[in-house]
C-alpha cells in the first residue's frame, strides 16, 4: 500500500503549480472580474501547453491519455490560483473528443477553447459568456448530455463575476457518449478545485492573522483565532485524501466510485464552504470589504460549493448507496 | 493505492483467526474488576496466537508487521467486535517509547511481560494539579545515593485502570531547582512496592476505571530510569504523539463503530439517514487521512504536530458517532447500553491525551506558524 501521488504525478502538479505562481497572481483573478482580461488568456494557453486541456483527451486525438489521478492535483492547484475560467468543465469536456463539435477539441487542446456545462440542465451556466462550445445536461450521470448553440446567451450578474453566468434558451442535439464518466469527473473535478481554494482562504489568512495587531498583539495568537484555523486546516485535511481517494477510484473502474465521488464532494463543499465564512470572519472588517483578496476566493469558494451537486444531494446519494437493497 | 497480495493475505490470516476466536457474547467492562480479568484471559489468548502485538519484533513475542499490516490487523479487530484492549498503555503508549529510549535491559524486562498481559501498565502522568498543563507537575523524585536509586513521593490521578494494573509509568520531578519542562525525569514503577496506595473511583461513565495514585518515598532503583535522568519530557513527549496519533486510536476502531451505526439506521429507519451518512463520511475521511500520514512515514517522513490532528479528528467523530445513534434511538438512548455508554466515553475522548483545546493551540502554532502568546 502506497496512498500518495506517484513521482510523475507530483511532477507534473509541480509544473502546473510553478507556472500558476508566477502567471496567475490574485490580481489576475481580481482582473477577471471585469471580463477575460488577456493575462488569463495566457495563463490558459500557457497550461494548455503543459497539455493540462487534454489531459484526459486519447493520444490519437493529440491528447495526454492521463487519468484522473494526475487530474485532480493539477485542479487543486487552479483552485489554489483562483484561475477564472471553465478549467474543470474544458478538460471534463475535452474527453468528449469526437463527439463535440467540429474543431471545438483543436481549439480546447490550444487553450482557446472554453466549453461550459449547464449540469443540472435549468437554462443557467456558469462561463456561458465566452464558451466555445455549451453543454447541456447529464445530471446525476443518469440525463442525456446535449450540445448547444451558444447564440442568444443573456448574461445573469453573479455574486462572483468571473463565473460570466449566463441564461439561454436552446434544447440542443444530444451526443452519444459515457454520461455517468462525465458527470463523474465535473464533480471529482470541482471538489479538488474547492479544496485547493479551501486551502488557498487558509494561507491567506493565516498570513493576515499573523500580521494584523490589535491589544498589542498579532490577533493570530488569540485562541479564538488559532481554533477556528485548527479546525478549518483539519477540515482540509480530512477532504485531501477523500478526493484524491476518488480520483484513485474512478481512474481504475471501483465498483464504490459514485459514492467515493460524492464523498468527496461532500467534505470538499465543507471544507470551501467552511473556509470562505472562516477567512472573512478572521479578516475582520478587511474582510467584509473587495479591497481584500479574500473575497475572490471565498465567493469563488461558496459557488462551486453549490455547482455539481450542493452538499446535500451528495449526501443523500451517499446514504441512498449505503442503504442495502437501494441503489442510487 | 491498493493493498498488495501479502497485505491482503495478512488480513485474510487475521480475519479468519479473529473469527474463530473472538468471544460470541462481550465481556463484561474491562474497566471494571471482574471484566479486567477476563480481559486479561484474552490478552494472553491473543499473546499466545501471536497477535498481542503484531508490529514488534519476533523475540518479543510480535510477528514484525509493516504499519500497513498494523492497521489491516486494527481493522478486523474491530470489525470482529473483539475485547477492548486493557493492555494499551503499555502496549501503544508506553511500548514506543521502551523500544525508542529503553535500554537492552529494560527492554528484555518489560517488553515480553507486557506483550503477555503478565505485567499491565499505567500511566502515571496527570495530578490534581496538572492536567493539560502537564509540566506544573510537583510529585517528586529524591536521590538516595546509598541505595542507588530515586525516592519517588506525590499523587497521580486520573490513571486508566490504575486500581487493576500492576506497573506505572510517570513523570516526576528530580531537579528541585528546576521548573516546568526542565528537571522531569520518566520512571517505571512496579505498583507493589512499598509506599503506594491506589484508589479506584468512578468514571462518567460508571465505572471504577480511574485510580488516584498516592506515593510515599517509594524506592525505584536507577535501572529504572527510561531515557536518562533530566529527559523526561523530551521521553514523555514521544508517548504523547503515539497516544494521539495512530497507536492509540487506529481509524478501524472507528469504521467499525460507523457500520453499526448504519445498521442501527436501517434497523430503526429502514434506510440510512443523511446524518449517519455524514458519520459514515467522516469515519471513511479519518482512515484516508491515516493512510496518507502513514505513507509519509513509510517514505521517511515524521508525523510531529499531525498527531493532533489526529486526535482531533478521531475524538471529535467517536462524538459525532454516538449522538447520531442517540438520534435513531431517540427516547431509548437513556437506555444503559453500549450506545449510551459509548457516548459517554467518547465524551473522555476530547479531553484524554491533552484536550482538544490545547490540540488546536498545537495544530495552530506548529503546523500553521500562528505566534504563541
Amino acid at each position: 500500500m502506497r496512498f500518495a501521488l506517484s513521482a510523475e504525478q507530483a511532477q507534473f502538479r509541480d509544473l502546473v503549480r510553478d507556472l500558476l505562481a508566477a502567471e496567475c497572481p490574485a490580481q489576475v483573478v481580481r482582473a477577471g472580474w471585469a471580463g477575460e482580461p488577456a493575462a488569463v488568456g495566457r495563463v490558459w494557453t500557457m497550461l494548455a501547453e503543459l497539455g493540462v486541456t487534454g489531459l484526459l483527451v486519447a493520444a490519437q486525438d493529440g491528447g495526454l491519455a492521463l487519468d484522473e489521478v494526475y487530474l485532480v492535483p493539477v485542479l487543486t492547484e487552479v483552485g489554489y490560483a483562483g484561475l477564472p475560467g471553465p478549467l474543470v468543465e474544458t478538460v471534463t469536456g475535452a474527453a468528449l473528443g469526437a463527439a463535440l463539435p467540429a474543431g471545438a477539441l483543436d481549439a480546447v487542446l490550444a487553450g482557446t477553447g472554453r466549453i461550459a456545462v449547464d449540469e443540472d440542465d435549468d437554462g443557467l451556466v456558469a462561463h456561458g459568456v465566452g464558451a466555445t462550445v455549451l453543454l447541456r445536461g447529464g445530471w446525476a450521470g443518469g440525463t442525456p448530455v446535449r450540445v448547444v448553440s451558444t447564440v442568444d446567451l443573456e448574461p445573469v450578474a453573479a455574486v462572483d463575476r468571473t463565473r460570466a453566468l449566463a441564461r439561454y434558451r436552446s434544447d440542443g442535439t444530444p451526443v452519444d457518449l459515457p454520461v455517468a464518466v462525465f458527470w463523474q469527473r465535473g464533480v471529482l473535478g470541482t471538489s479538488a478545485a474547492l479544496t485547493g481554494l479551501a486551502r488557498r482562504l487558509l494561507d491567506l489568512t493565516v498570513d493576515y492573522v499573523t500580521q494584523r495587531e490589535q491589544f498589542g498583539v498579532p490577533i493570530g495568537s488569540f485562541q479564538a483565532v488559532k481554533h477556528q484555523l485548527a479546525e478549518l486546516a483539519l477540515a482540509i485535511e480530512l477532504a485531501s485524501p477523500a478526493v484524491l481517494r476518488a480520483a484513485h477510484s474512478l481512474a481504475t473502474g471501483d465498483p464504490a466510485a459514485a459514492t467515493h465521488v460524492s464523498m468527496a464532494k461532500v467534505l470538499a463543499g465543507q471544507a470551501a464552504a467552511r473556509a470562505a465564512t472562516t477567512s472573512i470572519q478572521c479578516h475582520g472588517a478587511m474582510g467584509y470589504t473587495e479591497e481584500s483578496d479574500v473575497h475572490l476566493f471565498a465567493k469563488r469558494a461558496l459557488a462551486l460549493a453549490g455547482a455539481w451537486g450542493p452538499t446535500g444531494w451528495h449526501r443523500r446519494a451517499v446514504a441512498a448507496d449505503l442503504t442495502p437493497g437501494k441503489e442510487s | 493505492m491498493s493493498y498488495s497480495p501479502e497485505e491482503r493475505r495478512f488480513r485474510d490470516q487475521a480475519r479468519s483467526w479473529l473469527a474463530d476466536n473472538v468471544p460470541a457474547r462481550p465481556l463484561p467492562s474491562g474497566d471494571t474488576r471482574e471484566g479486567f480479568a477476563a480481559h486479561v484471559e484474552w490478552e494472553r489468548r491473543l499473546f499466545d496466537a501471536g497477535w498481542s502485538v503484531v508490529s514488534w519484533p519476533r523475540a518479543y513475542g510480535g510477528r514484525e508487521a509493516s504499519l500497513w499490516e498494523w492497521l489491516i490487523f486494527e481493522e478486523e479487530y474491530h470489525r470482529a467486535g473483539a475485547p477492548a484492549r486493557v493492555t494499551q498503555n503499555g502496549i501503544f503508549l508506553l511500548a514506543p517509547t521502551l523500544f525508542e529510549f529503553g535500554t537492552p535491559d529494560q527492554q528484555d524486562r518489560y517488553l515480553p511481560a507486557m506483550a503477555a498481559a503478565e505485567q499491565l501498565w499505567c500511566q502515571g502522568w496527570s495530578e490534581p494539579g496538572a492536567g493539560s498543563d502537564l509540566a506544573a507537575i510537583t510529585s517528586r523524585a529524591v536521590r538516595d545515593e546509598a541505595a542507588g536509586g530515586w525516592r519517588l513521593s506525590g499523587q497521580k490521578t486520573w490513571t486508566t485502570r490504575g486500581a487493576f494494573c500492576t506497573h506505572l509509568f510517570g513523570l516526576f520531578r528530580t531537579d528541585q531547582e528546576q521548573s516546568r519542562h526542565r528537571g522531569l525525569t520518566y520512571f517505571l514503577v512496579p505498583l507493589d512496592a512499598q509506599g503506594v496506595t491506589v484508589n479506584g473511583f468512578t468514571r462518567l461513565d460508571g465505572d471504577e476505571g480511574f485510580a488516584d495514585v498516592f506515593l510515599d518515598e517509594v524506592f525505584v532503583p536507577d535501572e529504572d530510569v527510561l531515557g536518562g535522568v533530566g529527559n523526561g519530557w523530551r521521553v514523555a513527549m514521544a508517548t504523547t504523539g503515539s497516544e494521539r496519533g495512530l497507536s492509540l486510536r487506529s481509524p478501524g476502531r472507528f469504521l467499525a463503530t460507523a457500520e453499526r451505526l448504519v445498521a442501527l439506521s436501517v434497523e430503526r429507519t429502514g434506510a440510512v439517514t443523511e446524518d449517519v451518512a455524514q458519520a459514515w463520511m467522516d469515519a471513511q475521511a479519518y482512515q484516508l487521512m491515516t493512510l496518507s500520514q502513514v505513507t509519509g512515514l513509510a517514505d521517511g517522513g515524521e508525523l510531529g504536530a499531525a498527531s493532533s490532528l489526529s486526535k482531533l479528528c478521531w475524538s471529535e467523530l467517536d462524538v459525532r458517532l454516538h449522538e447520531s445513534a442517540a438520534g435513531l434511538l431517540g427516547a431509548e438512548a437513556e437506555v444503559a447500553g453500549p450506545w449510551s455508554k459509548g457516548l459517554l466515553f467518547a465524551l473522555g475522548g476530547r479531553i484524554y491525551a491533552g484536550t482538544n483545546e490545547i490540540q488546536r493551540n498545537i495544530v495552530a502554532e506548529r503546523l500553521l506558524g500562528l505566534p504563541r502568546r
